[in-house]
């Protein structure tokens, strides 16, 4: 996807002032018509993976044939992602609000000629479930029962084109925090918010602001914010969608920040397998700069800030703050004892403020609408809303976004469809490598930090891997071992030796040498390794192992005792009958 | 002592922090960590990777107390842990003890051929190691002494890690023998098992080709 703006069409939209970008923005608004026919394409990951590319190559041959017979040419959109991942490729035709799914390029002349020329939709592109077919996407079931804040503009808008942006409201609260509001008032508001890091530590974000606030009167001089794009849990991609789908909610969201504690550099750390995040990213941020909307002197308020994007080099554990700061600064990334928070000392031992993808595109709306309003959703101390990614065995899988606090077992069996062939789930592993699993039997778990951690599962970044019969628990935590052992930065020694040996005995098991006494002995090395790690990842590797063990004890005895696999899935225990 | 004691004012620097060690009423200035409070009253904290002329790294954990406070408890790393008043801890609790035990056990299999680290694992009971060997000979535990003393101290950055996790190991540019070794031996010195001694020679290179003054880098925090 190439940028459709020049140079020069940029800026010809530079504002100087908040006034100007209001008259900006209404002008845009009023140049798009309501009824301007569009075809939306779906260009998140998957939709991708599966020859969206070509689907808009063939859309946009189809509209500009001249023997084409209809009044007004659509635009051909390419967005972000839709949502429901496992059905793409989606497309959207607008004003109607048509919805296709599996869309294949030899599809696009019957949908150009019934949906645009006849003004019928296409019935056989259109998604079914239960024997019920969806003309709109707002009321299938999967769509209905979300609710979409961080995500909204996700699938709306051409994340290349940063008119489009606009249009939806972009920087309209950064204008409203920049000219009229005081860095302390925009503190306090996201305080009021409640909002918890939705990187997975679930810490508060108005209490880590105010901390820095704190820290920098005490040691002035400069401050930093970050964004952490290093989203590396396995089947997370919420991050990735926001950062594709959605640059300058983020953008918008590191000018609030840096406004409310007081930096002047931002970066934004970004893994280097999210290319096309990177890509939308630096083309959002450049035509934000030329527009006046980042950089110095922003809207004549005479606050600066300037931005950085730095790559990560395909390191997990630069997801972790400290390692993060010293990848940053040109260092090996390896975390450091954190008994000195970074709000201290972070980025170049100066007070730092790193702040989840997914906590920065939050900020424009809790600026906009005030905190209240955000409070308002969720559930006490975990309010809001969050993005999850659902993989696995459901019938629907892709993003979503619901309250926090909906019960574990609306999203997978109401939203997602549940397992295909409607039997109960297994278990659903919650927040990837680091976090435990929740069983069947607790289905009903509210979804958020604090009730997830009481049985032992953990919120995490947002990733839900639904498991069914066919799932072997120790395969499981054998699997999240060995990535973490892989990813290991190799510092400590609970960390660096430990996981080997953890995944050692776990082998054993698989392989039908295990001996009872085993799994108690794993139980005292994982304790080991979680008291003993220098960092989060160490400390939280043994979890997905613990809660295993915990709600699935059973099933590692009999690989035990029994040398036998329920699931069917440790090869040296299959045995044919 | 420390970084945390660089921009106090002369107030917060006369002033005591009292906490508990094992029960023991102890007290230490701003900018202490436990492990050096532990030594000035003569508590006994094991280390491997601690050595008083470098910053504290907090890898090899056999330092490790809990701390308490209330119905909460931490493990931690004393040679970094900055005490606070009131804070309990505890210098040879069950779970600190579980985290040692363990990680000496571990180290009896990938470092066999050290006799530092086995007379530390029998101090705590671990007289043998059920997981598996694979180099008989080896003694480097990769506590980075040697990496952060040529660093902090000598200031040629002669060596330092390559690798990550399992892979870690002791390396130098192009893994080849390194003209800007000054060869003063300060590495050999700091090791705690005697590993740098196999080493060496592949570290320091031609002294009489060695490049450039040296530079003085101090931790890496501007």
């Amino acid at each position: 996807m190439t940028s459709v703006l020049t140079h020069e069409q940029l800026e010809a939209l530079r504002v100087e002032n908040r006034e100007q970008l209001e008259a900006l923005r209404a002008e845009l608004i009023a140049s798009m018509p309501q009824d301007q026919p569009q075809v939306r394409v779906c260009m998140g990951l998957c939709c991708l993976a599966r020859g969206a590319d070509r689907v808009a190559a063939a859309f946009r041959k189809a509209v500009t044939d001249k023997n084409l017979n209809i009044k007004i040419r659509p635009l051909i959109k390419e967005t972000g992602c839709h949502g429901l991942c496992n059905q793409g490729p989606l497309v959207t035709l607008d004003p109607a609000g048509w919805f296709y799914t599996q869309v294949k390029p030899e599809d696009v002349a019957e949908i150009v000629q019934t949906g645009l020329v006849e003004g019928k939709p296409v019935d056989r592109l259109q998604y079914q479930e239960n024997g019920t077919r969806y003309t709109r996407s707002d009321e299938i079931p999967f769509y209905k029962m979300q609710t979409r804040i961080v995500t909204r503009n996700l699938g709306l808008i051409d994340p290349l084109d940063i008119r489009d942006a606009l249009r939806v409201g972009a920087y309209e609260a950064m204008a409203k925090a920049l000219t009229q509001m005081t860095p302390d008032e925009v503190v306090k508001t996201v305080e009021d918010s409640g909002i918890r890091g939705r990187g997975g530590a679930g810490f508060p974000t108005g209490r880590k602001w105010r901390s820095a606030v704190q820290a920098l009167s005490r040691r002035p001089g400069a401050a930093y914010i970050v964004c952490n794009g290093d989203e590396g849990d396995p089947a997370t991609f919420m991050d990735r969608a926001i950062m594709e789908g959605d640059p300058h909610a983020v953008i918008e969201g590191l000018v609030i920040g840096a406004y409310a504690i007081g930096a002047h550099e931002a970066y934004l750390y970004v893994r280097e397998e999210y290319p096309i995040a990177i890509h939308h990213l630096t083309t959002a941020m450049d035509q934000a700069r030329v527009l006046g909307l980042i950089g110095e002197n922003i809207l004549g308020t005479g606050f600066d800030l300037e931005f950085q994007i730095n790559r990560g080099a395909g390191a997990f554990v630069c997801g972790e703050s400290t390692a993060l700061f010293t990848s940053i600064e040109g260092r090996s990334g390896e975390p450091r004892a954190k008994y000195i928070r970074s709000v201290e000392r972070g980025l170049w031992g100066r007070p730092t403020v790193l702040n989840n993808v997914e906590t920065l595109a939050n900020l424009p709306l809790i600026v906009k609408n005030g905190g209240a309003w955000y409070s308002a959703m969720g559930s006490p101390r975990n309010t809001g809303t969050k993005a999850f990614s659902v993989v696995g065995k459901v019938k629907n899988s892709g993003l979503i976004e619901v309250p926090m606090g909906i019960p574990l077992s609306k999203i997978v069996e109401d939203i997602c469809g549940g397992v295909p062939g409607g039997e109960p789930f297994k278990a659903v592993q919650t927040g990837g490598a680091s976090c435990g699993c929740v069983p069947y039997a607790l289905k009903d778990v509210p979804v958020d930090y604090d009730s997830l951690a009481k049985v032992g599962a953990m919120m995490g970044s947002g990733g839900l891997i639904v498991l069914d019969k066919h799932d072997c628990m120790v395969d499981l935590s054998r699997f999240f071992l060995h990535f973490l052992e892989e990813e290991s930065c190799g510092k400590c020694l609970p960390c660096r030796l430990g996981l080997k040996c953890m995944l050692d005995i776990l082998d054993r098991f698989a392989r039908g040498e295990g001996r009872v006494e085993d799994l108690d002995e794993l139980v005292s090395l994982a304790q080991a390794v979680k008291d003993g790690a220098l960092c989060a990842l160490g400390g939280g590797a043994p979890n997905p192992l613990l809660a295993s063990i915990r709600y699935f004890r059973d099933e590692f005895i009999s690989h035990i005792a029994d040398k036998k696999c329920p699931a069917g899935v440790c090869r040296d225990l299959v045995t044919t009958a | 002592m420390s970084i945390l004691t660089a921009d106090k004012t002369k107030t917060e620097k006369d002033r005591w922090i009292h906490f508990t060690l094992d029960g023991k009423p102890v007290k230490a200035r701003e900018g202490w960590t436990v492990l050096d409070t532990a030594r000035e009253n003569g508590v006994d904290i094991p280390t491997l990777c601690h050595h008083p002329a470098v910053e504290p790294s907090g890898a090899c954990r056999m330092c490790v107390v809990e701390a308490r406070e209330g119905s909460w408890s931490r493990v931690v790393v004393s040679c970094m842990y900055p005490p606070y008043e009131g804070v309990e801890i505890l210098t040879d609790s069950p779970r600190v003890l579980n985290v040692r035990r363990w990680v000496l056990e571990m180290l009896l299999a990938k470092t066999p051929a050290s006799t530092a680290i086995r007379a530390l694992a029998r101090q705590y009971g671990v007289e043998s190691t059920r997981f598996k060997i694979e180099d008989p000979t080896e003694e480097c535990i990769l506590c980075g002494l040697c990496v952060r003393v040529c660093e902090e101290v000598v200031g040629v950055q002669a060596l330092s890690f390559g690798g990550r996790g399992t892979t870690k190991h002791i390396a130098t540019p192009y893994m080849i023998p390194n003209t800007a070794c000054v060869a003063c031996g300060a590495c050999l010195m700091v090791c705690p098992t005697g590993a740098m001694q196999a080493r060496f020679d592949r570290i320091r290179g031609d002294v009489s080709k060695r490049i450039g003054p040296s530079r003085t880098y101090v931790g890496g925090v501007r």
